[in-house]
């Protein structure tokens, strides 16, 4: 029988990103997917005849250097390069518009506050940016050059200069809340600002900790700032690295669910030798790298009793609870946003800060937010492809929704989520309702379900300063390599994280081919 | 007029541990406190007669006993009495109770969780190893990150080393504990509500964080890293009230030669040419010393008794940005007997001990969601103790007297500030909550006093009622604190220190504040250490 180099589990964008690589190294590798196309969490979606739409519906910073890596332009990758303006909506419509850096619809104080906010961000993200391509050594260990890579970290931040590390030290664990309030005044600036701090984790403005570290993380590595919707949509850029992934060799299988990775016990012990399908058939492969989150690859694909039990511990604990929803609307026309002529950007309705901390606070006891806070794109504005002619997608992020419902979830609670969504978005785009033709509403527990993620969380694991670097997703596994031989991790589970970035995929190809 | 080697702003307990320490060097030491007894938050008063409130801080756990034993504290009369035990109440009918003989105690944790019963081992284990690390820190300064002076950088080099040595497993556990809530923590041992709300309390009290919020699994180990008689996590009590502690370190800084003056408030702090000269009292009068020493917290200190002209650019920003939010409320209740618990066996042992009103995680979160929203709950988290039980010179023969410490209680409430007849509804609140769970609790009430942040603001001067003169969060611990940069003991203008509970370590009747900076102006006057170091019996 047929034995291959690798083979992947899971075609979503970080599983093809490390097939292709590996592919391009000249390994003979197959990707298995459950689904019947490419593209997990990216993957198109059409939720009904004629509107499709994928749940991560813009990307922010998607790697250059895998871009060029991969040829990627050349099989379809290609952006107009407009970043998607974010706009903090108001019901008034006084909006608020951060575009290219630049504030506007804001006063002076907070326009200048920007300024100053912007290039201290950007310095703090430049300082940490190599460490997100890099495989982060284990800790505790005393050779010379893992100590001296934690001591670049030291090196970096230094060499900002004494006032710019006291101040990286003060704000790296700040709550979004205070950091906004130390430089803002207008309430829409401050949650448009705290949002990519805040959204797919368990965090909310008040909480300490996190959220500066997800804004650096989020800032570093985009050629421009802001959010794209390439040609295609966010699926575009899956298509691209399918094709190049093929071009390069790699042979991808739709339709194929794993059941379990396949483990033997030889002399040398335990060691990954393939994979077993939902239909019983047996893969064998000289390795196999998992793009599935790492709860679900070691407790289901692997089972406990071929891993220790402290490492099973840590993954069992891994807090892994998807908060955002997402909301879908096929819509007879455009949406008209009170006060703005297209809505043509991420709209972000949270009227303020403490909005979007009551929405947590409902939804940390397990029940569903009154008032939900959401981000909004409208992708076919962008690529008409995705809807018919004259028609139009809405696609929105829902926060808080929780993965676990007190009540548990049913079409009951579904509805009453999806209404007050709609409702919430009533209040900036009035005729909203009239125009949908088509609605569709999930809950983390139907993206765990539809899309076999764990909690229905974005990013496979939460993006937390316990849960980073070289802790991603634990010790014992945060080096793509994991306790068994032959098994590796390569999805967002794993260092840097999650995010439509390739990182993990790419660094991941890189430990395997060392 | 006047002149002393140092003028210590607030006769708190750090503010005397500092003056003792400076005046055991030799120098011409005074301490000037505005109101007209010592001993800032921690104090013993006689608001009704034949009852002695602590009516601050309430038990003592964290006094350094290094200092303790240096500056002699038994013999000015300090003896500190363990607590007996301590009685968690569910929301419902549940009790839980903590015996300190360790037989007794796991036969009542698996009476509600077998499971939980072993973990608590664990627990216990872990939360000891951790603060083992943190304990090694209390009296040493922290380095300055950005300085290259080999001072720093060897202390760098020692931290890195003792972090380092602990392996891979342990810095992961390590890095997990301080960032994650405690409710996440205590998920990773136990299973059953009330043990975990009753092992969440120390991770919420005096802090502005919930249950659920990342960094209150650290608060939980600032308040278990203390000791009484070396037993680690212990708490105990100041015999005669917290004022002990205070009047103890008061015949220590006199027994040196210092001196201290009450009724004598600073109004402002005297800068000439970018050094600090003396200070000028509310009554007009100048004292002038080579350094000053502010015992205040750093919000105070930078923004009411400075000028905002003496201070180098941007340091008055710093300074209002300090997160010092008020979240506790405390209510002193004379009692004229032992209140009866429902659910609760007639045990002179376990009755006298404490009581805490936790509910469950969830309870006690939603109460921060209430301070969140400028209001204080219907069903607030309480913590009770009734000092009486093991001290009897703090009320009349037979009689009691009981301290309750709530969380939260907001600084500002969002229907407006303050007002005496807001405050009697918040002590009725508490009032209410005890007598759920005391039927005939009322009945035993002699007297009552209710401290709103408002009032602690304004009698001890915390700012905002904050009783750890600021948040104890990681932009706001060890070198952050009180701002970056001055993480040593050292404030922006030259001859003025800082040795309050805004430095590090942070709150709590520790005293090591205060011996730290002591510590760093002798370094500056070029006088010989006094100060002890740390000591660790317990390793």
């Amino acid at each position: 029988m047929d034995r291959y180099d690798s083979i992947v589990i899971g075609a979503g964008h970080n599983g093809l990103v490390c097939a292709a690589y590996l592919a391009k190294s000249g390994q003979r590798v197959l990707v298995l997917e459950a689904a019947k196309s490419p593209g997990g969490l990216a993957a198109r979606r059409e939720f009904c005849d004629g509107f499709s739409v994928s749940i991560a519906h813009s990307v922010s910073h998607f790697s250059r250097t895998i871009v060029d890596d991969l040829n990627l332009a050349a099989k379809g990758f290609t952006t107009d390069g407009r970043a998607l303006p974010t706009v903090g909506l108001s019901t008034e419509g006084n909006h608020v518009i951060l575009e290219d850096g630049l504030l506007k619809g804001a006063d002076t104080r907070d326009t200048d506050a920007n300024t100053r906010f912007q290039a201290l961000m950007s310095r703090f993200a430049k300082a940490l940016e190599p460490f997100w391509f890099k495989t982060m050594p284990p800790m505790g260990n005393n050779s010379i050059g893992d100590v001296l890579t934690f001591a670049q970290i030291g090196f970096n931040l230094r060499r900002m200069g004494k006032r710019d590390l006291h101040e990286f030290l003060r704000i790296v664990s700040l709550p979004a809340r205070d950091l906004m309030d130390e430089y803002f005044e207008n309430n829409l600036v401050k949650t448009a600002f705290s949002w990519d701090g805040l959204i797919g984790s368990k965090i909310a403005p008040r909480s300490p900790n996190s959220a500066v570290l997800t804004m650096l993380y989020r800032i570093a590595g985009q050629a421009t700032p802001g959010h794209i919707i390439p040609t295609g949509g966010v699926p575009g850029l899956v298509d691209a690295l399918s094709i190049s992934a093929q071009g390069f060799g790699a042979e991808i299988r739709y339709g194929a669910r794993v059941s379990r990775i396949l483990i033997n016990g030889g002399k040398s012990g335990l060691a990954t030798n393939g994979v077993q399908l939902g239909d019983g058939e047996k893969l064998r492969a000289d390795r196999v790298i998992s793009a599935v989150d790492p709860r679900r690859t070691f407790l289901e694909l692997v089972g406990a009793e071929y891993l220790d039990i402290g490492f099973t511990n840590r993954i069992r604990r891994l807090r892994c609870d998807g908060y955002v929803a997402k909301l879908h609307l096929a819509l007879d026309g455009l949406p008209q946003f009170s006060g703005l002529e297209r809505p043509d950007g991420r709209l972000i309705i949270a009227p303020e800060l403490d909005a979007m901390e009551f929405a947590f606070d409902d939804a940390k006891y397990g029940g569903c937010p009154a008032s939900p806070v959401l981000e909004i794109v409208v992708p076919s504005i962008r690529d008409a492809s995705l809807a018919p002619a004259d028609k139009h997608v809405l696609s929105a992020h829902v926060m808080y929704i929780p993965y676990r419902l007190k009540t548990g979830w049913n079409e009951a609670a579904r509805n009453t989520a999806r209404e007050r969504s709609i409702d919430s978005i009533g209040r900036y785009a009035p005729g909203i309702r009239e125009q949908i033709l088509h609605s569709e509403f999930l809950t983390p527990a139907d993206l765990e379900r539809e899309y076999r993620v764990t909690g229905g969380h974005w990013h496979h694991t939460e993006f937390a300063v316990d849960q980073m670097l070289m802790m991603r997703p634990t010790y014992g596994a945060a080096q793509y390599r994991t306790p068994l031989p032959n098994l590796f991790l390569c999805g967002a589970g794993c260092h840097p994280g999650g995010d439509i970035t390739g990182v993990a995929g790419h660094n991941a190809a890189r430990e395997i081919l060392r | 007029m006047n002149r002393y080697d140092a003028i210590v702003i607030g006769a708190g307990h750090n503010g005397l541990t500092n003056a003792a320490y400076l005046a055991k060097a030799g120098l011409n030491v005074v301490v000037l406190e505005k109101n007209a007894y010592i001993g800032g938050a921690a104090v013993s008063r006689e608001l009704h007669p034949g009852w002695v409130y602590s009516n601050c801080s309430y038990v003592c756990s964290m006094l350094r006993q290094a200092i303790h034993r240096d500056l002699d504290l038994s013999r000015h009369g300090l003896i500190l009495v363990p607590y007996l035990g301590t009685i968690s109440f569910g929301d419902g009918d549940g009790r839980l109770f903590a015996y300190h003989n360790p037989d007794a105690a796991y036969l009542e944790l698996k009476r509600h969780s077998p499971h939980d019963a072993d973990a608590m081992h664990r627990f216990h284990a872990d939360l000891t190893r951790y603060s083992q690390l943190i304990r090694k820190t209390l009296m040493r300064t922290p380095p300055e990150p950005t300085s290259f002076r080999p001072k720093d950088i060897l202390e760098f080099l020692y931290l890195a080393k003792q972090f380092w040595s602990l392996g891979e497993r342990e810095i992961y556990e390590y890095v997990r504990f301080f960032t994650i809530s405690a409710a996440d923590f205590l998920d990773d041992y136990f299973e059953n509500e009330l043990i975990k709300a009753a092992m969440a309390s120390p991770g919420i009290i005096g802090t502005a964080l919930g249950v659920y919020s990342p960094g209150s699994a650290y608060i939980l180990l600032h308040h278990a890293m203390g000791d009484v008689d070396g037993n680690i996590g212990a708490w105990g009590l100041a015999r005669g009230g917290m004022g002990a502690i205070s009047t103890a370190l008061a015949c220590a800084v006199r027994s040196h030669g210092g001196e201290i003056c009450t009724q004598a408030g600073v109004r402002k702090v005297l800068v000439e040419n970018r050094k600090a000269v003396g200070v000028m009292l509310e009554n007009g009068d100048e004292l002038r010393a080579r350094i000053v020493v502010s015992n205040l917290d750093a919000k105070r200190t930078f923004t009411r008794i400075m000028d905002k002209a003496d201070l180098p650019e941007g340091i008055f920003e710093k300074a209002c940005n300090f997160k010092i939010r008020g979240s506790s409320g405390k209510v002193n209740i004379a009692l004229s007997g032992l209140p009866r618990f429902s659910g609760v066996p007639d045990d002179r042992y376990i009755n006298r001990g404490g009581q805490t009103f936790n509910g469950s995680l969830e309870t006690m979160e939603r109460a921060y969601d209430c301070w969140k929203r400028g209001r204080w709950s219907d069903n607030p988290f309480i913590e009770s103790v009734i000092p009486s039980g093991s001290d009897p010179t703090v009320a009349p023969p037979g009689c009691h007297w009981m301290s309750n410490f709530i969380q939260y209680c907001p600084s500002s409430l969002s229907d407006g500030l303050w007002s005496p007849e807001k405050r009697e509804r918040f002590g009725q609140t508490v009032i209410d909550k005890i007598e759920r769970y005391s039927p005939g609790f009322r009945n035993l009430i002699v007297h009552m006093e209710v401290r709103t942040p408002h009032e602690i603001e304004s009698e001890i001067g915390l700012t905002e009622g904050n009783i750890f003169q600021g948040e104890l969060t990681i932009d706001q611990l060890f070198f952050n604190r009180p701002f970056p940069g001055y993480g040593q003991y050292r404030m922006p203008v030259r001859n003025l220190y800082m040795c309050g509970s805004s430095t590090h370590p942070g709150g709590g009747v520790s005293s090591a504040c205060g011996a730290n900076a002591a510590r760093e102006i002798l370094i500056d006057l070029r006088r010989p250490n006094t100060v002890p170091k740390d000591d660790f019996y317990d390793e």
